[in-house]
């Protein structure tokens, strides 16, 4: 079954590749990740069936959470893409679709992944992937943010191999074999000598922090954002992140198992709060609605990073808000995509009257912008504030009280670009009039915000069940 | 650990200050094609036994780190026509007394790691660090493409190094073939677009993009 959630995707890039016709890709990408999705549902209903045996790929409660949400947002993504892809028929969409299902196979490895090692080449792939995804408009803006990307993520990706190994070093001094499976690590970490968990922990929240978009080592996220298609900035934001983070969270699984945790979570705290007044610093008076867009992803990674550091309750919102941020990023970054195709713009400058030109991608940007800025009755705001009471429980008050300053800055700062681009009246002479909401562009959209509103209002059973059990494998409540 | 491996681990970290220090671009390619030379002869020093594995892993390290990638380099260096001036944002000088401080501060903290007895007379963990240092300076206060990648090499050198200490986990392997061979192949590819699209291979030029 694991297997499977590799190798479907794996081979339906295959297939794309071999495909001569540019028309019938987008279609086989969507039947792909429809599948997928059926297969990591069905992942969460046959739970407690795993094969074992498998060291190296098995399910977890984290691992499913984070499977689920990825695929629920590919698989929107990829619908979009049909309406996307057919607007942009001019160009040749065979690397592109190939590398759409690579990306969809990283993902799930690392979400399976039991191996530190595995974990890395996966997250590596995924950045390969990614890399080709960026520089779809072949135009010199998508060549520098691509140039940008790859250089700071080649280099974070490189500190999280040299952490992995510096575990691995770890691991062969203080249990006599350089062993790097999590189980075994997490079993016997007490034996792990302090000063190599501790290095390797830097390196490694360095590493994947870069590959988060955590500040300060975000400087790629606004230009990547900016210049990739809206739906790519969509499974980058929502996906690629996550699984960095996912990557993280294994990490500080080991590392909290080898008795390091409270270091490891002043790390956390820190780099949250950082995060979130860089983001906050750059998104008052943004002219840019994508930068604008990365910059509050930057903030959603230091939320998640925060809850981690502040433990305890603080465990289980940062997973619910793990789910939020995925697809709350989603109908942003796919609304925002909208307007820039309608506008041929993404400055302030230019567009403006969204709501007249676009009435529901404008419509669902501004919803999405109220969701993810924490408004009721979305789950953003169920999920920030569990943070918030997590931080309060915890004790740790000057923690809470920046956390709502940094928040309701970032509230005002989004707010003003967000409104200025969809109230007014739209330019006059604007090449992109023939843009037209069609069912694909805009449908996909208005289902994610539904989720997301669902999320606000009631959580499902199975999902509250899997975000406990995710939590409690994390030591939290 | 004998002492001739002490002594190409030193010829490693000479070559880091070589790299840094020079202002000659294919002076820096081959500086960077000597370390995966003298790479490709460490694997030798962590297994005596003459296995399979030990013989692919010489081979192809010094063949991919020692002669295709600064080929490649060298290569797009020659089709390109750019100047071969460095044009680095840092002074020589004060490169390489950053990189002298690097060196001795690996010294200094790798002597503070708890580590294995065998590991602790050979200075392979220093000179990893410094070499990761050492690259990540070189990285960092170059303008052109192509000394960013050269300086990248050598900070996955580093790790390299670092990674032959764990020589039974196989996960030397990892970093060479994949983060190598397809990290420098497509950013290769993308140098070559760099190219096309600005005449220049100049990361000065990139800079539309900011706040």
């Amino acid at each position: 079954m694991a297997l499977y959630l590799v190798l479907v995707p794996l081979l339906g890039a295959l297939a794309v590749f071999l495909l001569p016709t540019d028309r019938r890709r987008p279609w086989i990408v969507a039947a792909v990740a429809a599948v997928h999705l059926t297969l990591s549902a069905s992942t969460i209903a046959l739970r407690g069936i795993d094969a074992p045996g498998s060291t190296w790929l098995q399910f977890d409660a984290l691992g499913r959470l984070v499977l689920i949400v990825v695929s629920t947002l590919f698989f929107v993504c990829a619908l979009y893409c049909i309406g996307y892809l057919r607007l942009r028929a001019g160009r040749p969409n065979r690397v592109f679709c190939t590398a759409l299902l690579c990306f969809l196979g990283m993902t799930s490895l690392v979400a399976l992944a039991r191996h530190l090692m595995i974990l890395w080449v996966a997250m590596e792939a995924t950045t390969l992937a990614t890399a080709l995804l960026l520089y779809f408009n072949h135009n010199r803006r998508s060549l520098e943010a691509t140039w940008k990307y790859l250089i700071i993520g080649s280099v974070g990706i490189a500190l999280a191999l040299l952490g992995t190994l510096f575990l691995a070093y770890g691991a062969r001094l203080g249990l006599g074999e350089p062993t790097l499976e999590f189980s075994d690590l997490v079993a016997r970490a007490a034996r792990l000598p302090a000063p190599w968990v501790r290095t390797a922990f830097v390196f490694l929240l360095v590493g994947y922090g870069t590959k988060m978009g955590l500040a300060p080592l975000h400087t790629w996220k606004p230009d990547a954002y900016g210049e990739a298609p809206g739906v790519v900035g969509a499974l980058l934001a929502g996906g690629m992140t996550t699984c960095a983070f996912l990557a993280l969270l294994r990490v500080y699984r080991i590392v909290d198992a080898a008795g390091q945790g409270q270091f490891a979570r002043e790390l956390l705290v820190f780099f949250g709060l950082l995060s979130m007044a860089t983001a906050a610093a750059f998104m008052v008076g943004q002219r840019d609605f994508k930068r604008l867009l990365a910059y509050s992803s930057v903030e959603h990674m230091g939320i998640l990073v925060l809850g981690i550091g502040i433990g305890g309750a603080g465990i289980f919102a940062a997973l619910l808000h793990l789910i939020n941020n995925a697809l709350t990023k989603g109908v942003l970054f796919l609304a925002a995509g909208n307007i820039h195709r309608a506008f041929k713009s993404k400055r302030l400058e230019d567009v403006t009257g969204a709501m007249r030109r676009l009435p529901v991608s404008a419509g669902l940007f501004t919803a999405g912008f109220f969701a993810i800025t924490g408004s009721p009755p979305f789950g953003p705001f169920v999920s920030e504030l569990l943070v918030l009471n997590a931080a309060m429980g915890a004790r740790r008050y000057a923690v809470a009280a920046l956390y709502l300053i940094l928040l309701a800055v970032i509230f005002i700062g989004m707010g003003s670009t967000v409104l200025a681009v969809v109230q007014g009246i739209p330019p006059e002479d604007s090449e992109g009039r023939s843009f037209r909401e069609s069912a694909f562009k805009t449908i996909p959209i208005a289902g994610t915000l539904a989720l997301v509103l669902m999320l606000g209002l009631w959580i499902p059973d199975w999902v509250s069940t899997l975000l406990h059990d995710a939590a409690r494998l994390l030591g939290g409540s | 650990m004998p002492p001739i491996a002490d002594s190409i681990l030193i010829a490693l970290l000479l070559t880091n200050f070589f790299i840094l220090g020079t202002a000659n671009l294919r002076a820096a390619i081959r500086g960077v094609a000597i370390q995966g030379l003298l790479l490709g002869t460490l694997p030798l020093f962590v297994e005596s036994q003459p296995t399979l594995r030990l013989v692919t892993l010489v081979v192809a390290t010094a063949a991919i780190k020692g002669v295709v990638i600064p080929g490649l380099l060298l290569k797009a260096l020659r089709d390109v026509h750019i100047r071969h001036e460095v044009e680095p944002y840092l002074g020589f000088v004060a490169s390489l007394f950053l990189c002298a401080i690097g060196t001795a501060l690996a010294l200094l903290f790798a002597d503070h790691l708890p580590l294995a007895a065998t590991d602790r007379a050979g200075l392979f963990v220093p000179a990893s660090l410094a070499t990761l240092f050492a690259g990540f300076l070189g990285l960092t206060t170059r303008r052109k493409a192509i000394s960013q990648v050269t300086g990248y090499l050598v900070l996955e050198n580093g790790i390299y190094v670092f990674g032959l200490l764990l020589y039974q986990a196989m996960v030397v392997e990892v970093g060479v073939l994949l983060d190598l061979l397809v990290g420098i192949f497509i950013m290769g590819i993308v140098i070559n677009h760099i190219q096309r699209e600005f005449s220049s291979l100049d990361t000065e030029r990139l800079s539309r993009l900011r706040e």
